[in-house]
């Protein structure tokens, strides 16, 4: 980070501080879009329902247009006939957006090795959050929840 | 001046591969007249992971983690299916425990499946509170499913000649209340649905399928058993010991998605019967073959070991089934257990002597595994969906030459294009619901 | 060892093109010569005595190295009798046919596709035979054993 110097201390100091607002406004209103393929999906879930209620760290509502949501779930094995959709589908959304790869094989493709999967998702769109499992615990998933919101807290925010 | 004429044209609509309100990466490309759909095409393959080439590359063992991921809701059902399969190729009884064993987990399986059915499509309809409901007491089941198996959804619990363990102590006391408190949570969503006049009215009537298309189409499962045929695996060649449970097969009346709906509850309620009656039931033993052919206590074939008798664990041949016709038993009597014994020994045992450990070895390693006869079997389960088969063709090595699994879900989506032609465009949604399309048995 | 109903119909009516009947481990199987598979499927449907009303499941299986290298294998079922019935029809070469049974089950149009998706087998008289599991850009069958698991080809798209 470069050292601001003379006057344009105290708007640093306005843009710090308001950066840190802006995270903290947006780690707890994570509107996400679950695309769900496969059997993460059922893991998922649970997470989302009222056992383990994702919605106490504020991202309980899942939007089910890309257009409206900001952190992509990709849950689920990836095929190479399904990776033209989900590139679209993250082209679609507005920035600010983070990604979240559930589940091992969207990390790396886990065990299916094959001419028909796509050995983890980061091979086609950037990926934020890589929470591994087959499928992941809940816990699991509420732990790489937190982590993307603590992401989200200390990123520089675009406006 | 303008024409006063008005031009009617169809329009093109695509749906999918990943729509909000549906459970389940399919397209349906739709052609429209109005609101009327006058032609639908479904396109499938979007989670295709290459199944049955995974299962010819590896060992008979290692296809187990991979038939989990079939229908992924109801894996126990899977497992069981290919260890049965592989079972009747080889010629092996498993023991009565391990058959009850079977019989339990899978009616869970069953319930959990139905239940994650109903709830989603409920949700679909904008019975959101019904979803949570059903989730809570899969939630519950999952405990129990987590408590014997290890794991809450990729149990991999099966195993060629037995399961990987026992029920847990206590597991019976803790079972009964639950599936107590899963008959409540029915309950209340029969109050919820089955008099809601939305629910009802988008439900029924809707997605109709004539018995006679139905077996044209080669659907089984509930979606048949709603358009009132009774046909259901463990009632028509009944497996494990379904032959002594005491249950009754729901059928329907109107073959729409109404009845549909009525069929899976009460199938649910069926299920805890059979549960609760295997629970009261099942005897005590050990729950696994040993490679000579009769059940062997982990612990007994453990004390054999420490005094050097491990000979006999290692030659001695399998059980051939009485049912064997002519000259194929000539062919079974050749199945020697050596490199081929047919379980894995319980962990506890592998970790703690060194004869579990190397037939442990003797079954995972590469070119040791299990090898049944060559040959070829069909085995049918009856799956949450429908009929679950498996067709393996063995050559006698230790890997499958060829496993085809039946997916149960696979003609209905073939018969969906058909069913959904001259209802409403907002009809696909419960229609769709009501197939229960699973994207891993589907697709595979 | 007794023959069952089906198998001595099938020996009386097509005796010519049965090439083996047996009962393994309890599952009546036949194997036909290919040109006969539409005689055979539709006298096994229509049969009064049969009645074999379900097409349970199609496949192949790839018996590579070995002439013929192909087998399609139909699983029928009859609801009336509680009978299942394995035929299989070998196939040789490497652009292998068969007649379609569209025209007796409906349900033969799916599975129809994915064998030709995965075997690259095809089917006289289906009436709309592409590829299913896969996209149609893909190369190849895959469950042929000549196609490596992990050989992937190059994705396709994303063009938006
Ligand atoms: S990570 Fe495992 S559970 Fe999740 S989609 Fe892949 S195979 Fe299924």
């Amino acid at each position: 980070m470069e050292i601001v110097s003379g006057g344009s201390t105290t708007m640093g100091f306005f843009t710090t501080r308001l950066d840190k607002m802006i995270g903290w406004a947006r780690k707890y209103s994570i509107f996400q879009y679950p695309f769900i393929t496969a059997c993460c999906g059922m893991e998922y879930m649970a997470t989302a329902c009222s056992h383990y209620d994702i919605d106490r760290f504020g991202a309980g509502l899942p939007r089910f247009s890309p257009r409206q949501a900001d952190v992509l779930f990709v849950v689920g094995t990836i095929s190479q006939k399904l990776a033209p959709v989900l590139v679209t589908i993250y082209e679609q959304m507005c920035a600010p957006k983070w990604v979240v790869a559930f589940g091992v094989c969207t990390c790396t493709g886990g065990f299916y090795n094959d001419y028909a999967s796509v050995p983890g998702i980061d091979t086609i769109i950037p990926v934020d959050v890589y929470i591994p499992g087959c499928p992941p615990r809940p816990e699991t998933v509420l732990h790489g929840l937190m982590m993307l919101q603590e992401k989200i807290q200390n990123q520089k925010q675009e406006l | 001046m303008a024409s006063t004429e008005t031009i009617s044209k169809t329009m093109f609509l695509n749906i999918g591969p990943s729509h909000p309100a549906m459970h389940g990466t399919v397209r349906i490309a739709v052609e429209l007249d109005g609101e009327i759909i006058r032609s639908a095409d479904v396109e499938i393959g979007y989670l295709h992971r290459a199944f049955e080439k995974h299962c010819e590359s590896g060992s008979y063992t290692q296809c187990f983690p991979y038939t989990d991921r079939l229908n992924y809701v109801s894996p126990l059902i899977n497992n069981f299916g290919f260890a049965a399969a592989v079972e009747k190729l080889m010629g092996i009884e498993v023991p009565e425990r391990c058959n009850y064993i079977r019989v339990i987990m899978s009616e869970i399986s069953r319930i959990c499946d139905h239940l994650t059915s109903i709830g989603a499509s409920a949700m679909e309809l904008g019975a959101f509170s019904v979803f949570l409901y059903m989730i809570k007491a899969r939630e519950w089941l999952w405990e129990l499913v987590e408590e014997v198996t290890g794991a809450r959804l990729t149990v991999s619990y099966g195993r060629v000649g037995g399961v990987k363990g026992d029920l847990t102590e206590g597991f019976a006391e803790r079972c009964r209340p639950t599936l107590q408190k899963v008959r409540s949570v029915l309950k209340e969503v029969d109050d919820l649905l089955t008099h809601n006049r939305i629910f009802y009215d988008r439900m029924k009537g809707v997605g109709f399928i004539a018995q006679e298309d139905a077996i044209e189409h080669g659907i089984t499962g509930p979606f048949l058993r709603a358009s009132g045929v009774a046909y259901d695996v463990r009632k028509a060649s009944p497996y494990f010991v379904y032959d002594r449970m005491n249950f009754d097969i729901p059928v329907g009346e109107n073959g729409d998605n109404f009845d549909r709906y009525l069929v899976r509850m009460e199938e649910m309620e069926q299920s805890i019967r059979i549960v609760e009656q295997a629970l009261d039931t099942i005897p005590e033993g050990p729950t696994n073959v040993d490679p000579e052919g009769r059940v062997i206590e982990p612990s007994v074939m453990a004390d054999l070991g420490k005094i050097g008798k491990t000979l006999g664990l290692l030659t001695n041949e399998v059980l051939i089934e009485p049912t064997l016709q002519g000259s194929e038993k000539r062919l079974h009597a050749a199945v020697y257990t050596a490199s081929k014994q047919a379980r894995i020994p319980p962990k506890e045992q592998v970790y703690s002597n060194i004869e579990a450990l190397m037939n442990h070895f003797k079954v995972v390693m590469y070119g040791h595994g299990i090898r049944p006869p060559k040959g070829e079997v069909y085995y049918a389960v009856e799956g949450a969906n429908g009929e679950l088969g498996f067709y393996i063709v063995s050559d006698g090595t230790d890997k499958p030459w060829r496993v085809r699994c039946r997916p149960p879900c696979f003609p209905i989506m073939a018969a969906l294009g058909k069913i959904l032609i001259g209802s409403q465009l907002a009809d696909i949604v419960p229609t769709f619901g009501s197939v229960n399309m699973i994207g891993g048995e589907l697709d595979r | 060892m007794t023959e069952t109903l089906t198998l001595a119909k099938i020996k009386q009516a097509f005796g010519a093109s049965l090439i083996e009947a047996h009962s393994q481990l309890g599952h009546d199987t036949v194997v036909i010569s290919k040109s006969a598979i539409l005689d055979v499927a539709r006298m096994l449907k229509t049969d009064p005595e049969l009645q074999y009303n379900y097409l349970m499941d199609l496949t192949a299986v790839d018996y590579w190295k070995r002439n013929p290298r192909f087998e399609v294998v139909y699983h029928l079922y009859s609801l009336a009798n509680n009978q299942r019935l394995r035929v299989k029809a070998p196939l040789g070469g490497n652009e292998p046919e068969i007649d379609s049974l569209t025209s007796l089950w409906a349900g033969a149009n799916w599975f129809e596709r994915e064998v030709y998706d995965m075997f690259g087998i095809r089917f006289k008289g289906h009436p709309d035979l592409r590829r299913i599991l896969l996209y149609p850009e893909f190369e190849g069958h895959p469950l042929r054993k000549d196609y490596p698991i992990t050989k992937r080809q190059p994705l396709i798209g994303p063009k938006v």
